[in-house]
């Protein structure tokens, strides 16, 4: 143990293929991807755009559930509670307020954040089985309490908003301008969550997953990790929310129910539990697998649905980032080691 | 030049002017029409908490395949297409852009609840497509000036409690009302409909309004405390299950007052079994669909129509689904705006047509409504029948009722 852990590290280091590290290439298909992010929606339709906008949406939102549930273990099947609750939060500011969309993201953040530590306290005393029910009673209630407060939310007829118009200078047209708006703001939450995830706190979050009991052994504070967790991981997922609602220009308490919830799980769960990268994939599932299900038959979508996500699970069951990402490195690895 | 060339020059000319007639001819179109199709889109919950409403879709689908089995309309087929939207907004949304872009319907129709209507209604309205016939009961798709693409169907919950409020006027003068409402946007519109109805009376005609939450375990004391007020008429604007609670507290109070209960909560299974059948006798509601399990409409012509319709296009359809005797009407009525139409099948010339009909008869509904619309009426049925229920079923009974806005 001790002796692979010393010796690794330079291994690693000494990987070079064509002359370039291997963090190079990690870096060259970042970019890559980037580039390919920002030409996309002109190689499709405004409606693919569009499409394409909610699932980026979908991927910050899986990236916050991955952070609780993929790095931390903590299982949740009540973000979609989170994500209303940012919806909600960008519609009444908009709305009531006329405060400019962009705004609504941080205010967003902060409630979502305040809210997830707050729920997070309780969730300290449940493990597995027991925090998945209680946040689920979350994914139930939230619809319900929306339509309660209809001062504020306007109860079932939900609230319309205005969507953002691109200014005069990009010349481009309201969806294409979404996507780009939202391209951004997923590269920053990508870019956030890698950042906490790949240094310490993410190795504390792993630690407490695998082994509570050494990592507080360790000198981790549980308690303290495991809160602010919850609470990271709702500030994402209220992000997206927020976006969801500029976006589609509507928020209802319909729109929140558990299944969404549930697919979120399902869709990072597909994409690649504890990946940075498997969000992206799972949001994509969210996004096109139930259009796809329906494509396919009007009777039974969700049988489709089904079996999709079971195939998925069958074959790769660590997920899709999770299957290729050590696969690919490794790949790398050996085509390096034979061509030098 | 020679007669040759004259002859010629007639001749082109002559075959100029008949090509440019059968160019008019062959008429004017939008997105989605064209001399063989009519494309019309449409979503609804196939899935999920709402699916029962999936029926209405299937529906439609059955009545236009027979209209289309019969040469369509003006010799064009109609193209339904109907997408699932679980009762889900954003899934609404983004299926209706669908419909629009990429399948290029001309119409949408029909498409299913409030909340869905809701969040297309302002995309719609940006793109001038019209969202012809929406399936809910709300009060606002009546609204041509902010709102001129869209278009309601159902007589709204305000126009329902208006023909209760005018019925009491009629023939309740000294009415003593109590209302129980649910606390929405659902329950409000009753209350609205029903002083919209009364006028300046409305302050000493209501004695006692009293609402529930749809959190609350029974509407219990609401009942016992509307009783206490000394009403004599009971109004019951709540969902089934509080329409039951309601209707069965006031059985066993021992209270007598002439008891209307909204015809959401009417079902003789969902609502009356469940609240007693002996404690729902003399209850009135209103209708405007005829109810396929009432005996006295199978010599009547629709009724056999919808019968033979539904054996040869919807086997799987249940012939008590009041919602398929609802959209073989609304369907109907789509058909009925696209003849109008004739050969100017633009999106525009939809909406104006829609806004056109004159006392058109639906079929499968109560005999002696008819709808008309105008520039600035956008609400399709305005007149209903009230109906009393003797035990085992609802009795329509009286002369039709205006339920539209003014007296």
């Amino acid at each position: 143990m001790t002796e692979r852990a010393t010796t690794m590290p330079p291994a690693i280091a000494e990987i070079r293929i064509a002359g370039l590290s291997e963090t190079t290439w990690r870096r060259i298909g970042i970019v890559a991807l980037i580039a390919f992010g920002i030409a996309l929606p002109f190689l499709v339709s405004k409606y693919q755009s569009f499409q394409f906008t909610l699932a980026m949406i979908y991927a910050v939102a899986l990236l916050g559930l991955n952070i609780l549930t993929g790095y931390n273990g903590q299982i949740s099947l009540g973000h979609g509670a989170f994500f209303a609750v940012g919806a909600y939060t960008a519609a009444i500011l908009m709305h009531r307020f006329g405060v400019p969309f962009w705004a609504t993201l941080p205010a967003a953040a902060v409630i979502c954040f305040i809210l997830g530590v707050l729920f997070g306290l309780p969730a300290l005393r449940l493990e597995g089985l027991y925090l998945a029910l209680v946040t689920l009673a979350l994914a139930l209630a939230v619809p319900q309490i929306l339509k309660y407060f209809e001062g504020w939310t306007g109860g079932q007829q939900g609230i319309n908003l205005i969507k953002p118009k691109p200014p005069e200078w990009t010349g481009i047209d309201k969806d294409r301008w979404l996507y780009y708006l939202v391209f951004i703001v997923m590269l920053i939450m990508f870019r956030l969550a890698a950042n906490l995830l790949r240094g310490r706190t993410g190795r504390a979050l792993i630690a407490i997953r695998d082994h509570p009991i050494s990592a507080s052994a360790m000198g981790i504070d549980t308690a303290r990790y495991k809160t602010l967790a919850f609470g990271t991981s709702a500030l994402f997922t209220g992000i997206a929310g927020a976006m969801s609602a500029i976006v589609i220009g509507y928020v209802s308490p319909e729109g929140f129910g558990p299944f969404l919830s549930i697919s979120f799980l399902v869709g990072s769960a597909v994409g690649g539990i504890a990946t940075i990268g498997g969000p992206l994939v799972g949001g994509l599932f969210v996004q096109f697998i139930p259009n796809f299900a329906n494509d396919i038959s009007d009777a039974a979508p969700w049988a489709i649905y089904g079996a999709c996500m079971l195939i998925c699970m069958y074959t790769v069951p660590e997920g899709a980032i999770g299957y290729l990402g050590p696969r690919l490195g490794r790949l790398l690895r050996r085509f390096a080691s034979s061509s030098s | 030049m020679t007669m040759k060339h004259i002859l010629a020059a007639t001749v082109s000319v002559v075959a100029i002017a008949i090509a440019g007639t059968v160019a008019l001819a062959a008429g004017q179109y939008g997105p989605g029409a064209s001399d063989k199709e009519i494309k019309i889109g449409n979503t609804i919950p196939y899935s999920g908490p709402a699916s029962a409403y999936g029926a209405i879709g299937k529906g439609d689908a059955a009545y236009f395949a027979m209209i289309n089995d019969h040469g369509g309309v003006n010799g064009r087929k109609i193209n339904f297409i109907s997408r699932d939207d679980g009762y889900s907004p954003p899934k609404t949304v983004e299926q209706v852009r669908k419909l629009v872009e990429e399948d290029n319907v001309l119409a949408l129709f029909n498409t299913l609840g409030t909340p869905p209507n809701t969040a297309i209604q302002g995309y719609l309205n940006d793109n001038k497509v019209p969202q012809l016939f929406v399936s809910t009961g709300a009060d606002k798709w009546n609204d041509p000036k902010n709102h001129p693409w869209t278009m309601g169907y159902n007589p709204s919950y305000r126009v329902e409690a208006r023909i209760y409020g005018r019925y009491i006027l009629k023939n309740i003068p000294d009415a003593k009302i109590a209302v129980l409402y649910q606390n929405d946007d659902f329950g409000k519109d009753y209350l609205a409909g029903l002083k919209d109805a009364l006028g300046d009376k409305a302050d000493k005609m209501i004695v006692m309004t009293k609402s529930y939450e749809t959190t609350d375990p029974t509407v219990d004391s609401q009942v016992v405390a509307l009783q206490g007020s000394g009403a004599n008429v009971m109004i019951t604007a709540a969902t089934p299950k509080w329409a039951a609670q309601s209707i069965r507290k006031v059985g066993e109070l021992g209270w007598k007052p002439t008891h209307f209960v909204t015809n959401v909560s009417v079902s003789v299974g969902t609502v009356l079994t469940p609240a007693g059948l002996d404690k729902s006798v003399g209850l009135i509601t209103s209708a405007y669909v005829k109810d396929p399990t009432d005996a006295q409409w199978k010599d009547s012509k629709d009724f056999q129509d919808w019968t033979a319709w539904m054996k040869k296009y919807y086997p799987d359809g249940n012939l008590a689904d009041a919602n398929i005797a609802y959209a073989y009407g609304a369907s109907a009525t789509m058909v009925q705006v696209l003849k109008q139409c004739g050969d100017n099948l633009t999106r525009d010339n939809v909406m104006k047509q829609a806004a056109n009909l004159k006392n058109f008869a639906v079929p499968m509904v109560l005999p002696g409504i008819t709808i008309s619309t105008g520039p600035d009426d956008y609400a399709p049925f305005k007149q209903m029948q009230l109906a009393k229920f003797d035990g085992h079923n609802w009795k329509v009974f009286g002369d039709l009722i205006s339920g539209g806005n003014g007296s």
